[in-house]
């Protein structure tokens, strides 16, 4: 038992258990679906948990400080129906840049969040419920009900999410799951390893320590909430990719997926702990139960009050069960700490 | 001092912008000054009026309740369910309302006995009541209900005022009277100031919270109930989304989204602030759509400027010593 409290910590535990409960879906699904274990089922599946675990790795910074938004689905919405109305005029456009504006336009509306919730000192809650819904009524106005359609678009984009990056036999990983994945990757590699991201933690664990080691709390706060948006802004493009017809309707409810993806996959809402790759296994459980239920026809209507289930079970697991761990994990710290003998040959360990 | 002379002055700045606008919408259309249309204009947006009431306590305790919209759709569809199912009618009314408590008692034991943050579990509830109420009523429309309960909805019942509002007025006599003047009223607010305070000095802070939802849920309810009967059918998306309204008008009328601190005389206010704008804006020709995020901007600012003025006010504070 010391063995296994010295070596996993109660996070990775819970990230295993959620893997466990993805494995489980994927057999419950299984035996009810004809043909379930198909690579179309992995493709349908792949693409719709890419989109919900690009928009969560920015939720999640921003749940870690504390804070959440819920207009990530606005800005998506607008980010895919503004870059493809610019991109079905204008069907010579640089790909890159055609990212690189979704990027930048998702961005400068997570700035307004952020200058707002920072600097304004106005709860994250009442900031993005407002901003949601102004971005969707601008965009609503000003698109004057026209929509964007495929055969308005470019070949490349229509062909990208079927692009196949890495053939594995006859499974395919296709494009966005590839993007989705990098994301997943340099913001878990940054959120581990990076000085400036590891201030995420610090400010939401605990705000008057950071403050009295005087870390820059709202520049931080401010950070999280752009990066949020420049991510729920690729997550546009990828849903214009995806679709290729988008209406003023795209992208709603988003934030509730997404907002479920994030604290299924153990990030904490009172902020300071949680990881970039639990948050992806939380879209990926969302992503299984979306499309699942979808397959299986009439229970379609069940989604959405599994999905609250959900969101409640693993907040509360996470505050008695995790909790009662991380007491656990602490005594044995403690008593190892007693013994200075064992200490050291211990390599220091960060905590998250 | 300085926090009873800031509430005093934003609810006078309320009432300053609100003869504004009644006077704007008066210049702007002859409509406007009618009995008709001041009753369409309460009647256009009662039910939100009406859970506004209740969210007022839970704002000045410190908490959130986003679940509001989908409770509304809850008790809609499971009256129209059971309904369907061959249930005379006021049984399922009862049943609805059941289906709220129900729902409020699930928020309640979550927030004041396990400890989860309002937030999470009312967000849990947004989604997870109105996926109930999608799988009793799924993509269909139920109505087809009764005269009496259509004509309840929909006709006038005291002079030109319909139920809906009789009740509002009844509510909001009640619950002025239990904010302001009952022993619950103040231990909503020392909830909301000090939790820690109040633990300490032997306040059941459980019961208290638990009778916030509880009511809010029960309140939102009857509101879903309403709705349906002036709408006459019920459908999976009713009431969709007003959280938004209803947390805007609280906010707006002065409660601290921080808790402790508002009353129902700047909820009132703000009430009738937004009915007139959007009565102004619909009579202006103004789209839905635009209404609703100026109700947004409206949102952010209620929070904003209040804190910016606090914080021009210390400045200057500080500078003077």
């Amino acid at each position: 038992m010391n063995w296994v409290r010295r070596h996993i910590r109660p996070e990775q535990i819970r990230e295993l258990s959620l893997f466990m409960l993805i494995i489980v879906a994927v057999l419950v699904f299984g035996s009810l679906i004809d043909g379930y274990y198909s690579f179309r089922t992995f493709n349908r599946i792949a693409s719709s948990v890419a989109i919900i675990t690009v928009v969560a790795v920015g939720q999640t910074l921003v749940v870690l400080t504390r804070n959440i938004d819920l207009s990530v689905g606005s800005i998506a919405g607008f980010t895919a129906y503004f870059v493809g109305t610019l991109i079905a005029n204008h069907n010579g456009i640089n790909p890159v840049l055609a990212v690189v504006i979704s990027i930048a336009l998702g961005a400068a509306m997570g700035v307004v969040n952020g200058v707002i919730v920072a600097w304004g000192r106005v709860p994250a809650v009442v900031v993005t419920l407002g901003t949601l819904a102004i971005y969707r009524g601008v965009l609503v106005d000003l698109s004057g009900a026209k929509t964007v359609t495929t055969d308005s678009l470019p070949q490349w984009l229509v062909d990208l999410p079927r692009l196949n990056v890495v053939p594995i036999g006859d499974l395919d990983i296709r494009a966005l799951f590839v993007i989705a994945l990098v994301i997943v990757v340099i913001f878990q590699f940054g959120t581990s390893y990076l000085s400036f991201a590891r201030r995420f933690y610090a400010v939401g664990s605990n705000p008057e320590a950071a403050q009295l080691i005087g870390l820059p709390m709202k520049r931080i706060v401010f950070v999280a909430f752009v990066a949020c948006g420049a991510l729920a802004g690729l997550a546009g493009f990828m849903i214009l990719a995806r679709f290729g017809n988008i209406t003023v309707e795209a992208g709603r409810g988003l934030e509730l997926s997404v907002v479920a993806a994030v604290v299924v996959g153990g990030v904490n809402v009172f902020g300071g702990s949680g990881r970039v790759t639990g948050a992806m296994l939380g879209a990926i459980m969302i992503g299984i139960l979306e499309q699942s239920l979808f397959r299986l026809g009439i229970s379609e209507f069940w989604r959405d009050a599994l999905l609250g289930l959900l969101i409640l079970l693993a907040v509360a697991s996470d505050a008695v069960i995790l909790q009662r761990l991380n007491q656990l994990w602490a005594r044995t710290e403690l008593k190892r700490l007693e013994t200075p003998a064992s200490t050291s040959n211990e390599p220091e360990r960060s905590r998250s | 001092m300085s926090a009873l002379s800031g509430l005093k002055r934003w609810e006078t700045l309320l009432l300053v912008v609100l003869l504004a606008v009644v006077a704007l919408n008066g210049i702007e259309s002859k409509y406007y000054w009618g009995v008709g249309n001041f009753v369409n204009l309460f009647q256009l947006s009662i039910e939100k009026s009406i859970v506004a009431l209740m969210m007022t306590f839970v704002i000045i305790g410190a908490d959130i309740d986003l679940s509001v919209a989908s409770v509304m759709g809850l008790a809609a569809c499971v009256m129209a369910w059971t309904f369907q199912q061959g249930a005379p009618l006021p049984l399922a009314i009862l049943l609805a309302l059941g289906s709220g408590v129900l729902a409020g008692l699930n928020n309640a034991f979550w927030i004041a006995y396990v400890g989860l943050p309002s937030l999470a579990v009312t967000l849990a509830g947004l989604i997870g009541y109105r996926g109930v109420a999608r799988i009793l009523v799924e993509d269909r429309a139920i109505g087809g209900f009764p005269e009496w309960f259509n004509t309840l909805g929909q006709q006038a019942l005291i002079g030109p005022l319909t139920l809906s509002i009789v009740i509002f007025v009844l509510l909001f006599g009640f619950f002025a009277i239990l904010l302001h003047a009952s022993a619950f009223g103040r231990l909503v607010y020392v909830v909301g100031s000090n939790i820690q305070a109040a633990r300490y000095s032997g306040v059941r802070v459980g019961l208290v919270k638990t009778a916030m939802f509880v009511g809010s849920a029960a309140v939102a309810a009857l509101a879903g109930i309403l709705y349906a009967a002036r709408l006459g059918s019920v459908r999976g998306d009713t009431a969709d989304g007003f959280e938004l309204d209803i947390i805007t008008t609280v906010l707006l009328g002065g409660v601290s989204i921080f808790g402790g601190k508002g009353n129902l005389v700047g909820v009132g206010l703000s009430l009738l602030l937004i009915l007139n704008l959007r009565n102004g804006m619909g009579l202006a020709d103004i789209t839905g759509n635009t209404q609703n995020y100026v109700i947004g901007g409206l949102l952010i600012l209620s929070v904003l400027i209040p804190n910016l003025y606090q914080e021009i006010q210390n400045r200057w504070k500080g500078r003077k010593q």
